[in-house]
């Protein structure tokens, strides 16, 4: 394939999706669902075709492929804003996840909401995501990808306020869309400070020149890669701005999958992983990254352990897998993070649909307390559930296992890692083991705690894609080496984490914590999974509750900025600065109001005055005349 | 003679839609729309006809014709590409007002259109004189029909806001008339002639401690107008009691003649005086930002909360204007355009919610998403214009503006973007509790989606607004640096 013709697939790419949405939205309630289903799905199969196609015109010799439409804007003689892509592995990568899982994802929703009476326009958002996340990835420059970042966030508030005649829906996507959009307020602010500094906002020649024009450790990276980071936490759900995920569920499943699991959600960890050449000249940001992810990790997979709805436990999963990556990229193992994003997005997403498919089965029942059972009832998501939950504890041999193993295997010898941090590693892989067992022995052993006939989808649209995504799970981790050797260029300046000098028991430790976490779930929840006909109670406890309620922290926020705010908003409505404007009026008008009561009629004022006034005058003029006279 | 025609088209236009409709009923209206469609399409083949050889990056003086012989008086109009594209602006939304106005107006529909006509003559008038007596004329010519506006048609409580946009205006611009004066006195002093002609105050040397006081006697007046904290207050009474189309035009159109004030007069008459007075102008501009962006989340009232947010986005416009940087100045350019735009449609859909419901209160509303699907959608994009999504012009605008004032103001800029956070809270409550919830039905019976008339509004404007939000050069390119080289030639110190 010649060179123009590459470029040209790579400039349709997202155009198929775009014009399926304006199809869609403008036609809206006219079409029926097969007529729709076949233009969102026919789109993504194109997308999804040409990106395989340009992936595979990615070589030693063709690292870069790029192309451009036309000019933005003109910030200075030297530095255009262009509307143009930039393809290399890392893009590669992630437009390969985009379009491949948003494929799929797209085959579920076409038979999951098939009942939907607005399924149009639920299937036009989707694209319209898709074209955004699109630009996300292939932007060659921050203002484009920070247009795709946006967009994103646009397309996330639609889909998670879905259902919009719920009060919590219309909450859920308002907090999601306002707390995102504090992280990437101090995403503006880098690129202003960026441009400020550099002069320039195209991400290829930041990198080339980052470590031209400083040195590691000056204040400048430190500060732009620190607000970048900003605006990575607030996407990718990491503290402290993760609150917006967990209730980000109030979404149709299929929204969690595609954007708050497989997606849009790791557009943080892209960011960082992009910009790695100011990052790598900030080694303190890359230990606040690396810290960042850990404590995620430990604290999501803690509050993951109590939760209630299954998709709950998922979204505080995905943020605890996010971690994970944030924490290989602070460790500078660039490649392992964005590894684990591609195996997480696959089984995250055969997680998050099965899930779908098992509460529609339920007639919409979310409660783990109310399922049970459901492995006989229900072999089929029982399975396939299954191998999710094994590929998310790293069981040997899964996908998971590859992607987590790479990490782990270098954060004890990275420098802005080291011991403390893969002990956090070890901790979280633990957690997760336990918190998976729970959810698997809550939801598909002991006894069916259920009253609604089981109401299995039989639809094999939905079936296919689960199942090619399952495959995609197991088989993911063989990708390892492929994707390792094609994004070792992307990441040359990364210094290569030196293993040799670890000490040995580390990967046995690493291997075992899984089963340990399944030894110990499978002891402490044992009643979960025997049968015995006792009817199982929720805890109440305060400590279970608090984590219940993500740790406190929407609490704390509440107090701390919403109330403040609201108050201040309150109290000052009616505008103090026209009230005191408003006070010249007011004077004015008791003027007026004084003399106009002064105006009666009443002869016998109007005399009285007259005479007062009068002596009043006599007085000033004696008065005055005294003066002249004592100073004569 | 292409702004002479123009203006007198318009007047008397003006005048045939008031006769017209005494003669028959809903002809007004046609006279109204048809005029302003002929006058935009003759401007613009004018101005492309002349535009090979006349270069507009330049003021081009277009007519000078002695008025007031005795003081030196003259009538003398020009134009470069700020005025072109802010007189394009208003022919535009002078459409969308007619056509907002509709079925709005029901009575005194004839003298209805004269003064919407009448303020658009005194407003192009206000954009094009360069005789600074004639640009005070122009500036009372357009306030006076739009205080008849709002008082004649408004909502209930019209008499006070037209009563206090009056008196706001006017007591400010009592304070650009004894600056007017004291200049041409000054003129006389230095050079033995009154002389009231733009260019020759150019020239002249004015000592900096007067050339300060002068300059705050045209940015107080300037300040009102755009509007911004502390002297805001007339903007929210006005915006909310006007009739749909006042508030076009008063959003759209009006404020600029603010922005444009500063622009022309203010930063190119007291160059000096100005970029000392720049960093006060700056910390108004984000307090405008920040102080805009948080009244309108606390309002209730459709109109009010789109008014705030005016007064937030016109903070962006205070603050890269007074920075002196190319950059931020393109940005402030372009924030004029993508807030005229988004502002007026924000307004006319203020409009059309109100004819349907009676009310412009947000919590009687909710779910109209549901029953008008393509009105929902609209209110979606014209909200997210209004925060800044980008892929709409108003993110280029504000990013524009942002990235220049960084390189001055880099704390102001960092407040200043907190805006962005504002905008987006005021943003969500503005489009979730009118088109998202429940919709109220033991209130309201039906809710109808756009008609044909008001969808062609809407997408005119949307378009229009994602056009420049993709290709923002169609505007920008016109403010290359050769145009704006007194900005970087005149106070080369303050800026890069």
């Amino acid at each position: 394939m010649d060179e123009s013709m590459t470029t040209l697939i790579l400039t349709l790419l997202p155009l198929y999706p775009l014009v399926s949405f304006l199809l869609l939205i403008s036609l809206a309630t006219r079409l029926s669902w097969t007529v729709a289903a076949s233009i969102s799905v026919g789109a993504m199969v194109l997308s999804a075709l040409s990106s395989m196609l340009v992936i595979n015109q990615l070589s030693v010799d063709t690292p870069i492929i790029t192309s451009q439409l036309w000019t933005w804007f003109t910030l200075s003689p030297s530095e255009e804003i262009n509307i143009s892509f930039y393809l290399d592995a890392l893009s590669a990568v992630m437009i390969g996840v985009v379009t491949g899982v948003g494929l799929l994802i797209h085959i579920f929703a076409a038979a999951y909401m098939k009942e939907d009476e607005n399924f149009t326009r639920f299937m036009a958002y989707m694209n319209l995501f898709i074209v955004a996340m699109l630009l996300l990835v292939l932007a060659d420059n921050l203002v484009l990808l920070y247009l795709g970042w946006e967009g994103v966030g646009l397309c996330s508030f639609l889909l998670i306020g879905f259902w919009y005649q719920e009060k919590a829906n219309v909450l859920a996507a308002r907090k999601a869309f306002i707390v995102t959009r504090v992280g990437d307020t101090a995403m503006a602010i880098g690129l202003f400070m960026l441009f400020k500094e550099t002069g320039l906002l195209t991400i290829a020649d930041i990198n080339q020149s980052a470590n031209i024009s400083w040195n590691v450790g000056d204040t400048q990276p430190y500060w732009i890669a620190l607000l970048l980071l900003g605006g990575a936490v607030g996407k990718s759900a990491q503290l402290p701005l993760q609150t917006w995920l967990p209730d980000a569920m109030a979404g149709p499943t299929p929204v969690s999958a595609l954007i708050h699991a497989a997606t849009m959600v790791t557009a943080g960890v892209y960011l960082i992983a992009r910009m790695h050449g100011v990052f790598l000249l900030a080694p303190e940001v890359m230990g606040y990254v690396a810290w960042v992810g850990a404590l995620t990790l430990l604290l999501a997979g803690g509050a993951a352990l109590v939760q209630t709805d299954i998709k709950r436990v998922l979204a505080y999963s995905t943020m605890s897998q996010i971690g994970y990556m944030m924490l290989s990229l602070g460790a500078g193992a660039f490649s392992a993070g964005v590894f684990h994003l591609m195996t997480h997005a696959f089984f995250k997403a055969l997680l998050f649909l099965t899930a779908g498919a098992i509460i529609l089965a339920l007639h919409h029942q979310q409660n783990l307390y109310k399922m049970g059972g459901l492995l006989k009832r229900l072999p089929f998501e029982a399975s396939l559930f299954t191998i999710g939950l094994v590929c998310l504890m790293a069981l040997p041999g899964s996908s998971g296992f590859f992607s987590k193993e790479a990490i782990i295997g270098q954060l004890w010898s990275s420098e802005t890692a080291g011991p403390t941090l893969w002990w956090c590693a070890i901790a979280g892989a633990l957690l997760t083991s336990i918190y998976s067992c729970r959810l698997f022995f809550l939801a598909f052993l002991g006894s069916s705690r259920f009253s609604v006939p089981l109401q299995s989808s039989s639809s094999k649209l939905l079936q296919l894609s689960l199942l090619v995504l399952a495959i995609l799970s197991v088989f993911g981790g063989l990708l390892a080496n492929l994707l390792d050797i094609n994004l070792a260029p992307v990441f040359a300046k990364a210094a290569i984490i030196d293993t040799s000098t670890q000490p040995d028991w580390l990967h046995t430790v690493a291997i075992a914590t899984p089963f340990i976490g399944i030894v110990y779930a499978w002891i402490y929840y044992a009643n979960y999974r025997v049968s015995n006909h006792k009817t199982l109670v929720e805890s109440h406890s305060v400590l279970t509750r608090f984590c219940q309620q993500g740790l406190g922290f929407d609490c704390l926020y509440h107090y701390l900025l919403v109330k403040p705010y609201c108050l201040l908003a309150k109290f000052n409505r009616r505008d103090i600065f026209d009230q005191l404007i408003m006070l010249n009026a007011w004077y004015v008008t008791l003027c007026h109001d004084i003399f106009v009561s002064s105006q009666h009629g009443k002869l016998r004022w109007y005399a009285a005055a007259i005479g007062l006034v009068t002596l009043l005058f006599l007085l000033i003029l004696n008065i005055d005349g005294f003066g002249s006279e004592a100073s004569l | 003679m292409t702004i002479t025609l123009v203006m007198c088209f318009i007047f008397v236009s003006a005048c045939i839609a008031w006769f017209a409709e005494g003669i028959k009923e809903n002809s007004g209206r046609y006279v109204a729309l048809l005029s302003m469609i002929a006058i935009s399409i003759y401007l613009v083949f004018a101005l492309l006809l002349s535009e090979s050889s006349v270069d507009y990056s330049q003021l081009q003086i277009l007519t000078r014709l002695p008025w007031i012989a005795h003081f030196n008086i003259e009538y003398a109009l020009a134009l470069d590409y700020l005025s072109i594209i802010l007189v394009f602006l208003t022919l535009l939304l002078a459409v969308i007002c007619i056509l907002v106005s509709w079925h709005e107006i029901k009575t005194k529909v004839g003298f209805y259109y004269f003064n919407l006509l009448a303020s658009i003559t005194g407003i192009i008038g206000v954009f094009t004189a360069i005789d600074m007596f004639l640009f005070f004329f122009f500036w009372e010519v357009m306030l006076l029909p739009m205080t008849a506006l709002i008082a004649i048609w408004g909502h209930e409580n019209r008499h006070f806001a037209a009563i206090k946009f009056f008196i706001f205006t006017q007591v400010s611009s009592l304070l650009m008339l004894v600056a007017i004066i004291v200049m041409s006195v000054l003129h006389f002093q230095q050079t033995g002639r009154v002389s009231f002609f733009y260019q020759d105050w150019l020239a002249l040397d004015v000592p900096f401690k007067t050339a300060y006081y002068l300059m705050l006697g045209f940015f107080i007046a300037f300040a009102v107008k755009l509007p911004s904290v502390p002297v805001h207050s007339w903007l929210p009474d006005a915006h909310t009691q006007a009739p749909t189309a006042g508030s076009v035009l008063l959003a759209g159109v009006l404020l600029k003649t603010g922005a444009y004030g500063l622009i022309r007069f203010v930063l190119q008459l007291f160059p000096d005086a100005s970029s000392n007075f720049a960093p006060y102008a700056a910390v108004l501009g984000v307090v405008s930002i920040l102080y805009g962006a948080k009244m309108a989340f606390a309002q209730q009232d459709f109109k009010r909360l789109v008014a705030y947010s005016s007064i937030s986005h016109m903070g962006f416009v205070m603050l890269a204007l007074f920075s002196f940087n190319t950059i931020a100045y393109q940005g402030a350019i372009l924030t004029l355009v993508a807030h005229g735009l988004s502002s007026a449609a924000l307004f006319s859909l203020a409009g059309m919610i109100y004819k349907r419901i009676h009310s412009r209160h947000l919590p009687d509303m909710g779910g109209f998403w549901q029953h008008a699907p393509r009105m929902g959608g609209f209110a979606l994009a014209f909200a997210a214009a209004a925060f800044g999504l980008p892929g709409l012009a108003n993110f280029v605008a504000e990013f524009l503006s942002l990235v220049g004032t960084y390189q001055v103001y880099p704390i102001h800029t960092m407040l200043a973007a907190l805006g962005l956070i504002g905008s987006a809270i005021y943003g969500m409550v503005l489009f979730q509790n009118s088109f998202q919830g429940s919709f109220p039905s033991t209130k309201i019976a039906s809710f109808k989606d756009l008609s044909i008339r008001e969808f062609f509004v809407c997408s005119l404007l949307l378009s229009l607004l994602i056009v420049i939000g993709f290709y923002p050069d169609l505007i920008l390119n016109l403010f290359n640096h050769s145009h704006i080289a007194w900005l970087t030639d005149d106070v080369a110190g303050a800026g890069l």
